[in-house]
């Protein structure tokens, strides 16, 4: 079993507190296997397959539907008629060959774990917020918000997307074929974004760590996001991953620009914690 | 937030059922706002001039036994002044009681007309126009186009707006489209909140421009008609929005041949943007456009900034 590291939170005692009430503090121990598994996840079988027609459905109808053929073992679902609908394919928590014939519409395949989705059209605000793991791939274009706070998998959108990709993105990949709007990747906190065209003003802003990759200009980057030094590594990061979805950029992967935290906003490491419990 | 949305037929096309259409894509946007609905629609030019007005407040009907005596002198002296201002009424119609459409032969100065008409107290102009007819009120879009009749309005482009309360009443003084008072044929729609509104409105007030609401929005059509009184194109008038509107908005506006789009530099509020060979359709959410379209069509969001013009 994994131990903690010894951290500056260790030196001042935070861990040592035990709370009280309503509001203990509980370790998560792998012994313990119902941990492992999601309440509503659902064993499938990928060669089963189904499909939906959507047209006179509601979101909620789609989502249920959805559930249901998972729930019976159906691991291969597509969706034809998705109307441009909001909220629809969200919260699925295993692995899924999911893949919509036409566009979403606002919060699309949001606090998923695990499936892969494609997506035939365009998306509407807000795509796969939440993501934790799996794929989903974007034919058409994407709206604003796109990938906002994911934490794992591979998010690709063949066109363009709006503004503040990527925001607050804690993991995972955002890969984005065209250009990307203002404020792409504000308050970054882990993982990579990709680029391959242009990207508008305040690229990366307050961002706490991550990269991100440009193909085409920037309008301008943000507060404390500061260009980053090209490797080999991310040339063959940035190769094999486009590769991967079949993605080209305008000057190849070894032409696309780097940016990173500059970290004079980073505040990880400060003594607020100490403070604030000195004051308490 | 509050749903906008717009339709433009290029090349001198039109529809033959733009009132239907508006309608379907207004009430796929009813819930971003379900307080009051209105249209902005761009019919013929037969060369009489289009006089949309409301002589009362839907809401007065239920709060006053004297109120429907009230409308019927309110509109007995509206025909007066007109008269007395050289409109000829070639035909007038009654949408609802309160609701009034005119068709006047008239070719004198607009302002001072819609000054002395309004001058009667409960009495608003909401248009004037060539081809403009401007229908707000309470209900979503399927009961406020059955009320209008605009199931069967021909015309070559609209605005429309779906509209959740948030900084005004819930009455037609508030909803939207506005009229660029006093210039015909101009409309304003807009989702989202203006931050510098109050200063502005005494600003233009003092240059002479009418405030009918106390609603931000107003403030658009107000800043566009004084731009356009300065001898300012549409677009550029737009474009210098960006930096003269404070808060974050996305907003429609339409001319007798133009359909125009602006969104604030943060592009904290929706817009998708549909642009086919013989038509523009735009929305808060694409989900809208879908209901003119029963195939996959592709659609992108402007950027922040961004102003976009397109011609009839």
């Amino acid at each position: 079993m994994a131990t903690l590291k010894d951290t500056k939170s260790h030196d001042m005692g935070l861990h040592e507190e035990s709370l009280k009430g309503r509001t203990q503090q509980r370790f998560f121990s792998v012994d313990e296997s119902s941990n492992l598994t999601y309440f509503n996840s659902f064993e499938v079988d990928t060669d089963k397959t189904a499909t939906i027609d959507a047209l006179e459905m509601t979101p909620r109808e789609i989502n249920i539907a959805i559930r249901e053929l998972m729930e019976s073992g159906v691991g291969s679902i597509t969706v034809e008629n998705p109307m441009s609908r909001h909220g629809v394919g969200v919260g699925i928590l295993n692995r899924l060959n999911l893949t919509f014939t036409d566009s979403l519409g606002y919060f699309g395949c949001g606090l998923i774990d695990g499936p892969n989705v494609h997506i035939k059209g365009r998306v509407g605000w807000s795509c796969a917020e939440n993501m934790m793991a799996g794929t989903v791939l974007i034919e058409m274009n994407a709206g604003s918000t796109f990938g906002a706070a994911i934490r794992g998998g591979d998010l690709v959108c063949r066109g363009s997307v709006g503004a503040r990709t990527g925001i607050d993105q804690k993991g995972g990949t955002i890969i984005v074929g065209g250009n990307t709007g203002a404020f792409s990747g504000f308050m970054m906190q882990r993982g990579r974004m990709i680029v391959c065209g242009d990207a508008g003003r305040n690229l990366g802003d307050s961002m706490y760590d991550g990269v991100i990759y440009v193909g085409g200009e920037v309008e301008e980057l943000g507060i404390d996001c500061v260009p980053g030094e090209m490797n080999e590594l991310d040339v063959r990061y940035l190769s094999s991953k486009l590769d991967l979805y079949g993605i080209k950029t305008p000057n190849g992967a070894e032409k696309m620009h780097k940016y990173v935290s500059g970290k004079m906003l980073w505040n990880y490491d400060k003594l607020e914690p100490h403070e604030k419990k000195v004051a308490l | 937030m509050c749903g906008i949305a717009g339709i433009i037929h290029k090349k001198g096309g039109a529809s033959e059922n733009i009132g239907a259409q508006m309608t379907d894509m207004l009430q796929a946007l009813k819930h971003r706002g379900p307080d009051s609905t209105g249209y902005a629609v761009y019919g013929k030019d037969n060369g009489n001039l289009i006089m949309r007005l409301k002589v009362a407040e839907a809401i007065e009907l239920e709060g006053s036994y004297s109120i429907h005596a009230e409308i019927a002198e309110r509109i007995a002296l509206v025909d007066a002044r007109l008269e007395e201002s050289g409109a000829k009424i070639v035909n007038k119609e009654n949408a609802t009681e309160y609701a009034l459409r005119y068709e006047l032969d008239f070719s004198g100065d607009m302002k001072n007309l819609a000054d002395f008409v309004e001058d009667i107290e409960g009495v608003e102009i909401l248009s004037v126009g060539n081809t403009l007819e401007l229908i707000k009120d309470l209900g979503d879009a399927s009961v406020v186009s059955a009320q209008y009749g605009l199931n069967n309005f021909d015309g070559t482009h609209a605005i429309g707006h779906t509209r959740m309360a948030t900084e005004s009443d819930i009455d037609i003084r508030s909803a939207h489209p506005y009229w660029a008072y006093p210039f015909s044929d101009i409309a304003v729609v807009h989702n989202g909140q203006l931050t510098n509104y109050w200063t502005h409105r005494r600003d233009l007030e003092r240059k002479g421009h009418r405030f009918s609401s106390n609603c931000d929005s107003e403030l658009i059509a107000v800043y566009i008609a004084n731009k356009m009184s300065e001898g300012v194109e549409l677009e550029a008038a737009m474009r210098e929005s960006i930096d003269f509107l404070d808060g974050v908005f996305t907003y429609l506006v339409t001319t007798k041949d133009q359909l125009g789009m602006a969104k604030d530099c943060m592009a904290a509020k929706p817009m998708v943007v549909y642009e086919g060979d013989d038509m523009i359709a735009l929305a808060s959410e694409e989900v809208a456009i879908r209901k003119l379209f029963d195939h996959q069509i592709h659609t992108f969001d402007p950027y922040d900034g961004e102003v976009k013009v397109w011609q009839h």
